[in-house]
């Protein structure tokens, strides 16, 4: 390593780099310049250091010590700036133990609705609509990846589908849907209530960011699985519904779960229709009693759902993973 | 979810059962019942193969096959009768594999016809997945199914396609399992099997189905040097016990001892074909004289 750098003051210098004449540009190091070549080093001996030059990690107790020490102090800051007299307003406003049990259970005489009950919708809006998600969007991959030449503008549509849909903000076609189906005064159509509508739009948009999850799991199916498959004489349909989607699911499950979380966080947008769920409850109860701790509990069950969702989801990418790095090994 | 159990007209037929016989495969010409080896899906009785009938299983003549501008097969005439043992060599790119995956229609062949049981693989009445019930394949690569046991590869098939109970289905498989030695792997993942075990769980998926003609495509070649003699093994007994097979291989040894006949491809047509003593004492063709000076000189034969 030495050995180019060492010869380098012999080698003629290219023009720029003379010293003296250095401009103010030349100061970094050619491609000749070796970051060991210190005059201190004796000639031909390879200046090889093992020592850091970081300080080292601490290791055992030490460790031990030194996070418990970091981690009693990260939360004897957050206490004192929580408990300081400044942060009074933010206590009563958003952490007001009083109005989140208002908020929770709801008040019906001041017109305050249960975000408790308000909850419960979402829970049910996301499993329903998940449900529907996960087939529909499975018939939209499959579609993408059809080449059967009669579907061909099936799947023009398939594609123009999945781009207006995750191109466009949920928030956008709730409005759209939820306000504007209503204005048309089509039969039948036109007077379901905004709960239907919110499902429709939920569904119409996630079903899109699912069927691109599937159809990347469909596609890192090895084509001679399928051969393998359709050599012992099971069907196309045997093939797909016993060899390929066990497979491509269990190689998109963390993706089709983060979605899931996510559908479940998106449930809130459906207060912009007015319907009694946990944001709009939560809402209703900040107007009447000018206190924002309804918005706190409503945080709390959403993460009450997600985090131990994502956690799942972390698990299960783990255990993926770990079990490919056994397979390498086989 | 919905499972495909559309076997027509074919659901009450079983293949018959080998229990009580030790063989691998069904040998017994006597089991191939009319009613077994019947390709086209409708009419068509009676005529499959007769007891102890010499009638081709497979009869390829003047096969042609292009990818694109490519052109692989160049006109491949080749007969097999039940118990024959057909091995393909050749180096690579002169058109074992495909002539073996147009044998049971993974690929469609351009010119010429495969016969396969007397049947004209062309014929629009015949039903693909019939032709691959009876005809097993497998890969160089193994293409063991990785979400499943290695029980479950195996009964997949016959519970799907042959209608068999999961119990039945269960005993056969764990039967064979348990004659190539791999009874205790029953309910490991393949992924845990050394590649020779994967291979050989592979040959017994297929032999589940109890096919008359076996495909074997180049199934040693990704195997390390000490586990090929565990698969040649299984692959010879199976000769042995009359197993019909077509084997693509680039294991001369192995050809010259199980094989019945061996057919030297170049250039995508069989240039040479004869009992293994001729083919690999004393050839006629250049061609493979010169094949088998390559294969000498790299100490492989």
């Amino acid at each position: 390593m030495a050995q180019p750098g060492v010869a380098q003051p012999g080698v003629a210098q290219p023009g720029v780099a003379q010293p003296g004449v250095t401009q103010p540009g030349a100061s970094q190091p050619g491609p000749l310049a070796v970051a060991g070549a210190d005059p201190g080093s004796p000639d031909g001996e390879l200046p090889i250091s093992l020592f850091s030059s970081h300080r080292p990690r601490l290791r055992g107790r030490a460790g031990t010590v030194a996070s418990t020490l970091s981690t009693v102090a990260m939360i004897g800051l957050i206490v004192a700036l929580v408990a300081s007299n400044a942060a009074g307003p933010f206590r009563n406003g958003f952490l007001n133990l009083h109005q989140m049990w208002i908020a929770f259970v709801g008040d019906p005489s001041r017109g305050i609705l249960s975000v408790g009950k308000g909850f419960v919708l979402n829970i049910w809006l996301s499993l329903v609509c998940e449900a529907i998600v996960l087939v529909l969007a499975l018939g939209i991959a499959s579609l993408r990846l059809t080449r059967e030449p009669v579907l061909l503008p099936f799947r023009a549509l398939a594609i123009a589908y999945t781009d207006f849909a995750r191109g466009v903000p949920v928030i956008l076609v709730m409005l759209w849907v939820g306000f504007g189906v209503p204005s048309l005064n089509l039969r039948g159509v036109s007077s379901q209530s905004p709960v239907v509508y919110a499902g429709f739009v939920l569904v119409f948009s996630y079903s899109a960011y699912v069927a691109e999850v599937y159809r990347a799991g469909l596609l890192s199916v090895p084509r001679a699985q399928i051969q393998a498959a359709r050599s012992l004489g099971l069907s196309s349909r045997t093939t797909l519904y016993r060899v390929v989607l066990p497979q491509a699911v269990r190689n998109v499950l963390p993706a089709l779960l983060n979605d899931f979380t996510s559908l479940q966080k998106d449930t809130a947008i459906v207060s912009t229709l007015g319907v009694a769920e946990a944001v709009h409850s939560a809402q209703i109860a900040g107007g009447v009693e000018f206190n924002y701790s309804g918005f706190t509990i409503a945080s709390i069950l959403f993460l009450l759902i997600t985090i131990p969702l994502t956690r799942y989801t972390d698990r299960i990418m783990n255990r993926d993973r770990n079990r490919r790095l056994a397979g390498t090994t086989a | 979810m919905t499972v495909d159990r559309n076997l027509g007209d074919d659901t009450g037929r079983r293949l018959p059962e080998s229990g009580g016989t030790d063989a691998l495969a069904a040998v017994d010409p006597d089991a191939a019942d009319a009613s077994t080896d019947r390709l086209t899906a409708g009419e068509g009785d009676g005529d499959g193969l007769a007891a102890g009938d010499r009638s081709p299983v497979l009869r390829a003549a003047g096969v042609h096959k292009s990818f694109g501008a490519l052109e692989v097969l160049k006109g491949v005439d080749l007969t097999m009768r039940p118990h024959d043992v057909v091995c393909l060599i050749g180096s690579s790119g002169s058109g074992k594999s495909t002539l073996l995956r147009c044998c049971n229609l993974l690929e469609r062949i351009e010119g010429g016809t495969i016969e396969l049981f007397g049947h004209d693989l062309a014929d629009e009445r015949v039903d693909e997945d019939l032709v691959r019930r009876h005809t097993g394949m497998v890969f160089q690569s193994f293409n063991l199914f990785p979400h499943l046991r290695v029980l479950d590869n195996v009964t997949l098939a016959p519970r799907r396609v042959l209608g068999l109970q999961r119990k039945d289905a269960e005993d056969r498989a764990r039967g064979l399992l348990q004659r190539i030695g791999l009874g205790d792997k029953a309910q490991e993942y393949p992924d845990r099997l050394s590649r020779g075990q994967q291979q050989r769980v592979a040959i017994v998926r297929s032999l589940a189905m109890q096919p008359r003609l076996l495909l074997l495509d180049e199934v040693t070649s990704a195997l390390d040097p000490e586990l090929v003699a565990e698969v040649l093994d299984l692959v010879g007994e199976l000769a042995r016990q009359g197993m019909t097979m077509l084997i693509a291989t680039h294991e001369m040894g192995f050809a010259r001892e199980v094989a019945d006949t061996v057919c030297f491809l170049e250039g995508g047509v069989i240039v040479e074909s004869g009992p293994p003593e001729r083919i690999f004492g004393d050839p006629t063709e250049p061609a493979t004289r010169r094949f088998l000076q390559r294969i000498f000189d790299a100490g492989r034969l």
